[in-house]
């Protein structure tokens, strides 16, 4: 009843483009930042910010940049965390090595940084395609980080590559407290999520779905694969290495290469299997679900265990956390393989016709 | 040159137990096309279950066919509920959830087997031969031999059952055409159950050849993460291609590890050891840039 366009009339071409072509939607997003910037500062606890939401903002920022690859452009890719990596440990050299630079540009240049590393893995996509370039992705994640690991240099020479990040100073303000980390975080994070909606709806985003759906129909039809593909990369691993450099920055504040392993790559691949792959709206709402998931498997497994008298160790609550964590991934593949952002398309369409169904 | 020779034979006996995983892969691969990313968690059930069984009083022969039982009705459970309902999928969607079959298992199988590192006994010591030791002072593993010779064994049965069975025949004819092979009255799940039995056998061959080596362990799970470069190596289609892949691989990981890092030490100065984990992967990354399909994989021709 409430959410229905009957009467919102498009008279011009900006309307009929614009961004959210629904009111209701346009009110939703609206409200919605609202509360994020407004609301959940006022009323969210330390723990809040610092253990979910700040992460949760982090993920969501890498899943998009891997959806972007992945979801939009069809390259597999199992090296995201890879991508993060370098993105962290280059806006850390950037501060380090450049007396006085903002920490906003230094993030920017991570990005590019991780951008020209992910161009440079990004290459063998023109000549292999499909699993033969998953394995091969999995190349820049073992390189990047045993580089990471072997040169002293990218770490200022502390042992096993750990690096502690600098003070967040944006404006010649000093941001300590996490309601104001989480904020940035929160400011950077919208604003690329509103860039790739309008990139993937332009004519880069629809050329890299043609390329997805069929590489050679779409140089058929004068789509150049060399710059489309590269330029999924690049995208991708500017967002990865964004995420990357804030998860050092905001969220952790000491990083070592090894944090960003393999596991870490799957978790951002599971965010987009199950938040929908080729949805911006998906990358949050499986960020949500998979790092929601583990807490709320700490909290209820004792609970159930007390209930059914069963003796779980700590071991086995966290073998059971992998095991529901593997059988969820292979439930919502079967039973919804375009993920939430597709469960809640499906709500839409259902709640422009509720109530009456015909 | 002995150290060379050593070095050398040392990674190719070690390549013929990357090979022994990469089989399972390219059995499922080439059965039903489905890149099962969860072979390196099968090898680490297959030895778990080996262990268990052997914990619980079993004797040997009885542990291991136990443990091929357990292996098959995975194989086939997983065929029927998972599989089964994804067919059509696109085949990354199967990929992911062989991904998350691999948790799966990984929570699975230590919670009924128990997670503790333990040692499998095969009856099989881990020490050089003391001939090649005096002749030629080089130290080549009785256990590596041994391996070496298991694959072996395992691929020619392969390779008979492949060719001169009814089901293997069947198994070939899905391989080149499932719906060709539909068409001329081949139950096609059926054949899928057999792939993933099959494939278990090879997981538990592996396994418990892992397992005697270092032990059953989670790290036995990393397995699959060997096999994939020696896979993209030899191709994703061919089982001489996995042997040669893995030998490949094998050789060149062992000898790398042994000369690039002093080179690189000169160069930038610090310790750049364990290069193992990366050099196969761009060794294969490499090679596929000259040859997209692998050593020995399909060509492939795409047409709009």
């Amino acid at each position: 009843m409430l959410y229905r366009e009957a009467g919102q009339f498009k008279t011009t071409y900006a309307a009929d483009q614009q961004i959210f072509p629904i009111r209701q939607d346009r009110i939703a997003v609206i409200a919605l930042l609202a509360v994020a910037f407004v609301g959940v500062p006022l009323f969210a606890s330390e723990y809040w910010f610092s253990a979910i939401l700040i992460p949760f903002l982090i993920f969501a920022l890498a899943a998009l940049g891997l959806n972007v690859l992945t979801g939009y452009a069809g390259q597999l890719s199992l090296g995201s965390a890879a991508f993060m990596a370098v993105g962290a440990y280059a806006a850390y050299n950037f501060q380090l090595r450049i007396e006085g630079i903002p920490i906003m540009l230094s993030f920017i240049l991570a990005g590019l940084t991780a951008a020209g590393v992910g161009v440079l893995f990004g290459l063998p996509s023109l000549r292999i395609k499909g699993f033969y370039l998953a394995v091969a992705t999995l190349a820049a994640q073992f390189f990047i980080v045993w580089c990471l690991t072997k040169f002293p240099w990218l770490s200022n020479n502390s042992s096993s590559g750990v690096i502690s990040t600098q003070k967040l100073i944006v404006f010649g303000y000093e941001l300590d407290r996490p309601v104001e980390k989480y904020l940035l975080v929160l400011s950077i994070v919208v604003l690329m999520a509103f860039a790739a909606k309008n990139m993937v709806r332009s004519s880069t985003g629809r050329a890299w779905m043609a390329v997805r759906d069929m590489d050679v129909a779409a140089s058929v039809i004068g789509i150049r694969l060399m710059p489309t593909k590269l330029l999924a990369f690049a995208v991708s691993s500017f967002y990865c290495g964004v995420a990357g450099a804030m998860y050092a920055f905001c969220y952790l504040g000491s990083v070592e290469p090894d944090g960003f392993s393999l596991d870490m790559s799957f978790k951002i691949l599971f965010m987009i299997i199950i938040g929908g792959v080729g949805s911006i709206m998906g990358s949050f709402l499986g960020a949500a679900f998979i790092l929601l998931l583990p807490i709320f498997l700490d909290i209820a497994l004792p609970y159930c265990a007390d209930l059914f008298g069963l003796p779980f160790s700590s071991a086995t609550v966290s073998h059971i956390q992998i095991l529901v964590f593997g059988g969820l991934i292979m439930f919502f593949l079967i039973v919804e393989p375009h993920g939430l952002a597709r469960l809640w398309q499906i709500a839409k369409e259902k709640l422009r016709l509720w109530p009456f169904p015909h | 040159m002995n150290f060379f020779l050593e070095v050398l034979i040392g990674g190719l006996l070690s390549g013929v137990m990357y090979a022994l995983v990469a089989l399972g892969f390219v059995m499922i691969y080439k059965a039903s096309g489905v890149f099962n990313f969860a072979q390196g968690a099968m090898v680490y059930l297959a030895a778990l279950s080996v262990v268990g069984c052997l914990e619980k009083g079993a004797p040997l022969w009885l542990a291991i066919i136990l443990a091929f039982v357990i292996m098959t009705l995975f194989g086939i459970a997983t065929e029927k509920f998972v599989l089964r309902k994804l067919v059509n999928q696109p085949p990354i969607a199967l990929f992911m959830a062989t991904i998350g079959l691999a948790f799966f298992i990984e929570g699975l199988a230590p919670m009924i087997f128990g997670s503790e590192p333990r040692a499998l006994e095969l009856g099989i010591v881990d020490e050089p031969i003391p001939w090649i030791l005096d002749n030629w002072n080089m130290v080549i593993s009785k256990f590596d031999l041994v391996a070496a010779g298991v694959a072996a064994v395992l691929v020619a049965t392969l390779a008979l059952f492949f060719q001169y069975t009814r089901v293997g025949r069947a198994l070939r004819a899905v391989a080149d055409d499932h719906q060709a092979a539909l068409s001329i009255g081949i139950p096609l799940q059926h054949i899928w159950a057999i792939v993933w039995g099959v494939a278990g056998f090879v997981a538990l061959v592996a396994g418990m050849m892992w397992g005697a080596r270092n032990g059953v362990q989670f790290a036995l799970t990393f397995t699959a993460l060997k096999a994939l470069p020696v896979l993209i190596l030899g191709g994703f289609t061919s089982v001489p291609g996995a042997i040669v892949g893995g030998l490949i691989i094998g050789a060149s990981e062992k000898l790398a590890e042994i000369y690039i890092p002093p080179v690189m030490q000169d160069l930038f100065g610090g310790n750049f050891g364990g290069i193992e984990g990366w050099f196969p992967y761009v060794l294969a990354l490499l090679f596929l840039l000259v040859r997209p399909e692998g050593l020995f994989g399909e060509r492939h021709i795409d047409r709009v």
